[in-house]
């Protein structure tokens, strides 16, 4: 009896550290992969073709910057804190990465089952807001400041209509595991039975993520660069991939709670392996976000937050209340 | 022991926008004393760019001072060409043929087009929308290629001369003004719909950065910026020179004097400029391009002029002293943008960081012109 839970603790790490291992590879080139499609994305809209010299259609040209900002010079400035300067990007990036330990990607195909799935998920997306603050304060830069300081009241404010809007769908499924939340799907998407719930998690998302019109705390028309002002060569590209890969998880949770994870639509598809069809609605809602940035101005830090407080809570509030109340009376 | 009066708690601190910064355009240093995000006193700060243009006339012959004036204004460099040829041509009593007054007309609004078109690309990119901004130069280009065709270049033009222009123009060029016009009237469904209509935008343009007519008055704001706030005030009407009188066209106004009107000032007046240049292209006379025998080195007369002319970003002027040689004895431009961006001082007050910008890039200041 001891024996097999002890290889099944086992053989549960070892998934976790081959998972990792995936994770390690599949994240980084993900993000390479986004900043190649926001380019291409953004030239397509602008009238133009984008990175085209490097590779086919430029694709190598995300990986030459990356190894570019690798050669760089790391500069610190004379009065940056010493220890939490150079921690800030380490540490944007590892909650990050261990939101992936519980996303399903396919039917088995996820790192580790947990019944609070989504809370670990809300709960890792949240302390990226540590890792802002601390680089924007490490810095010693007034813009680097304000865009922190910013970055904090955005993620704050928004975080409660995010949650209460996946506690609409938390609430019919009647659990916090990911899977059987997109096992509960299969029939209907949940964007059909909670529209409003799933616009409200995906304008957070993107508030969440930093993404315009909601790029804040990065104004580059206000703050110059935001709380990343200060930082160069690869701490800079740290906070980058974590930007991309934290535009991937929230896609990807969005998948999951409102379109259906890994089943295709309608049950349509299924020859098609869940991952394929898990992949390809990330893909689409990264490029709505990116669709997002290149057409809307920055909203007002004030607006922002009104359109929070005022709007988005009480909205979600009242769909929270009335989908307990539906369930309750079916 | 005397009692310790508690250390002082400083409220406020200052940040300074610029003179490196990407929403300065160009190297403007603005102080901001700031309470958290909102400014309590902002103090423009210039002279980064600044090279004695006005110096360098006493130098030169009137013919070589002609590059200086579009490096003012490098956005509106054909127009303060044209300025500086009429202040000239009023000194010493030259009359210009027919056919040049109206080429210099049609490339001054052509240029006052690709001026705002920049502007508004810009203005759109501050408040962080991006695309706007390739489209604007995606249609500015064209205006280049035309200007370019004449001219020989594409943004310090010093085409025009004393006299007449530099080069006639074309059946070529014509057409493509022609071609212009109507691929810009095409554009504007675009750019309201992707602009004008956005809530973003209008949040984040009405009731911001309001100018009244009083602080107007008081720091000598012009141009668009006036006309914003519902005082028709522009040079081409109120002082028609050049051939301005025989055209129909209006002076849009606004009534709120509030960035949103700033905007649609500027908007409304590039289609304004567009009936300018049809009609001018419809009644093009023939003849001489430029007056013949003239002497490349002029001396007007003993005497002075101050010549006043609308210039993209507003009322401009020259004041020519000439004492009867060849190089003027003392040459003063009045610029717009120092006046439009002095009233800044009391318009930032109480505002958000994040409407500096909006408010900044709504007044449309060219710095260099500011500093010469």
């Amino acid at each position: 009896m001891t024996e097999t839970v002890a290889t099944s603790a086992g053989s549960d790490w070892l998934r976790i550290i081959i998972g990792l291992v995936v994770v390690l590879i599949f994240a980084p080139l993900n993000a390479l992969l986004l900043v190649w499609l926001e380019r291409k994305v953004a030239g397509h809209i602008q009238l133009r073709l984008g990175p085209m010299e490097v590779g086919p259609h430029g694709l190598l040209q995300t990986i030459v910057d990356g190894i570019k900002l690798l050669g760089k010079e790391l500069i610190t400035p004379s009065r940056a804190d010493r220890i939490l300067f150079p921690l800030a990007p380490v540490l944007v990036f590892m909650p990050v990465l261990l939101a992936f330990l519980v996303l399903p990607f396919g039917p088995q195909l996820v790192i580790r089952e947990m019944n609070v799935g989504l809370l670990l998920i809300f709960a890792f997306s949240t302390f990226t807001v540590l890792a802002i603050l601390t680089g924007g304060w490490a810095s010693n830069n007034k813009y680097a400041l304000l865009g922190a300081i910013r970055s904090v009241a955005q993620n704050v404010a928004y975080e409660i209509p995010l949650l209460l809007a996946a506690m609409a769908v938390v609430f019919m499924v009647r659990s916090f595991n990911l899977s059987e939340i997109v096992m509960a799907q299969h029939r209907v998407w949940f964007i059909f039975l909670q529209p409003v719930a799933g616009l409200i998690f995906f304008i957070c998302a993107t508030a969440e993520t930093n993404r315009a019109p909601f790029d804040i705390p990065e104004a580059e028309s206000e703050l110059v660069a935001g709380f990343h002002t200060e930082y160069s060569g690869m701490r800079f590209g740290l906070f980058f991939l974590a930007e991309y890969t934290n535009m991937f998880i929230v896609c990807a949770v969005a998948a999951t709670l409102f379109f259906g994870g890994w089943h295709g639509p309608f049950g349509f598809g299924l020859r098609i392996p869940g991952v394929v069809w898990f992949l390809l609605k990330t893909y689409v809602l990264l490029f709505v976000l990116m669709w997002f940035r290149w057409t809307f101005p920055r909203v007002r830090f004030d607006q922002l937050m009104n359109f929070s407080w005022k709007v988005m809570i009480p909205l979600s509030l009242v769909n929270l209340v009335v989908t307990a109340a539906v369930l309750k009376l079916l | 022991m005397a009692e310790q009066s508690a250390p002082p708690v400083q409220q406020t601190y200052s940040l300074n926008l610029g003179p490196q910064h990407p929403s300065t355009h160009g190297v403007l240093r603005v102080l901001l004393t700031m309470d958290g995000e909102f400014i309590v006193e902002a103090d423009p700060i210039i002279g980064y760019a600044h090279r004695g243009h006005e110096k360098m006339a006493e130098s030169r012959t009137y013919l070589q001072f002609m590059p200086n004036c579009s490096r003012m204004d490098y956005l509106s460099g054909m127009i303060y060409n044209h300025g500086f040829c009429l202040a000239v041509e009023k000194l010493a009593g030259i009359v210009p043929p027919e056919r040049a007054r109206y080429i210099r007309v049609i490339c001054s609004e052509l240029n006052r087009i690709s001026s705002h078109l920049l502007w508004f690309g810009t203005f759109v990119m501050d408040l962080g929308g991006f695309t706007p901004f390739l489209y604007c130069f995606d249609d500015r280009e064209r205006i280049l290629d035309i200007l370019d065709r004449v001219s020989g270049s594409r943004l310090t033009y010093s085409y025009c001369r004393f006299g007449g222009v530099a080069r006639d123009i074309d059946e070529v060029f014509v057409q493509a003004t022609r071609d212009f016009i109507q691929r810009l009237r095409s554009r504007w469904t675009d750019y309201h719909n992707l602009v004008t209509k956005n809530v973003i935008f209008i949040h984040r343009t009405r009731g911001v950065g309001v100018i009244d007519r009083e602080t107007a008055r008081q720091f000598g704001v012009t141009g668009p910026n006036l006309r914003a706030c519902g005082v028709p005030f522009d040079m081409r009407k109120v002082e028609p020179y050049e051939v301005y009188d025989r055209f129909d066209f209006q002076v849009p106004t606004g009534t709120r004097g509030d960035a949103l009107d700033r905007y649609c000032v500027r908007l409304e007046e590039m289609e304004q400029s567009c009936r300018i240049i049809e009609q001018a292209l419809d009644q093009l006379p023939e003849g001489p391009h430029r007056l013949e025998g003239l002497r490349l080195k002029i001396k007007p007369r003993r005497g002075e002029v101050y010549f006043a002319f609308e210039s993209a970003r507003g009322l401009t002027a020259y004041y020519l002293v000439s004492d009867g040689s060849a190089y003027p004895y003392r040459c003063h431009v009045r610029v717009p943008s120092y006046g439009n961006l002095h009233c800044l001082t009391e318009v930032l007050k109480e505002t958000l960081v994040a409407d500096a910008i909006s408010i900044l890039g709504s007044i449309d200041i060219v710095v260099p012109e500011i500093d010469r």
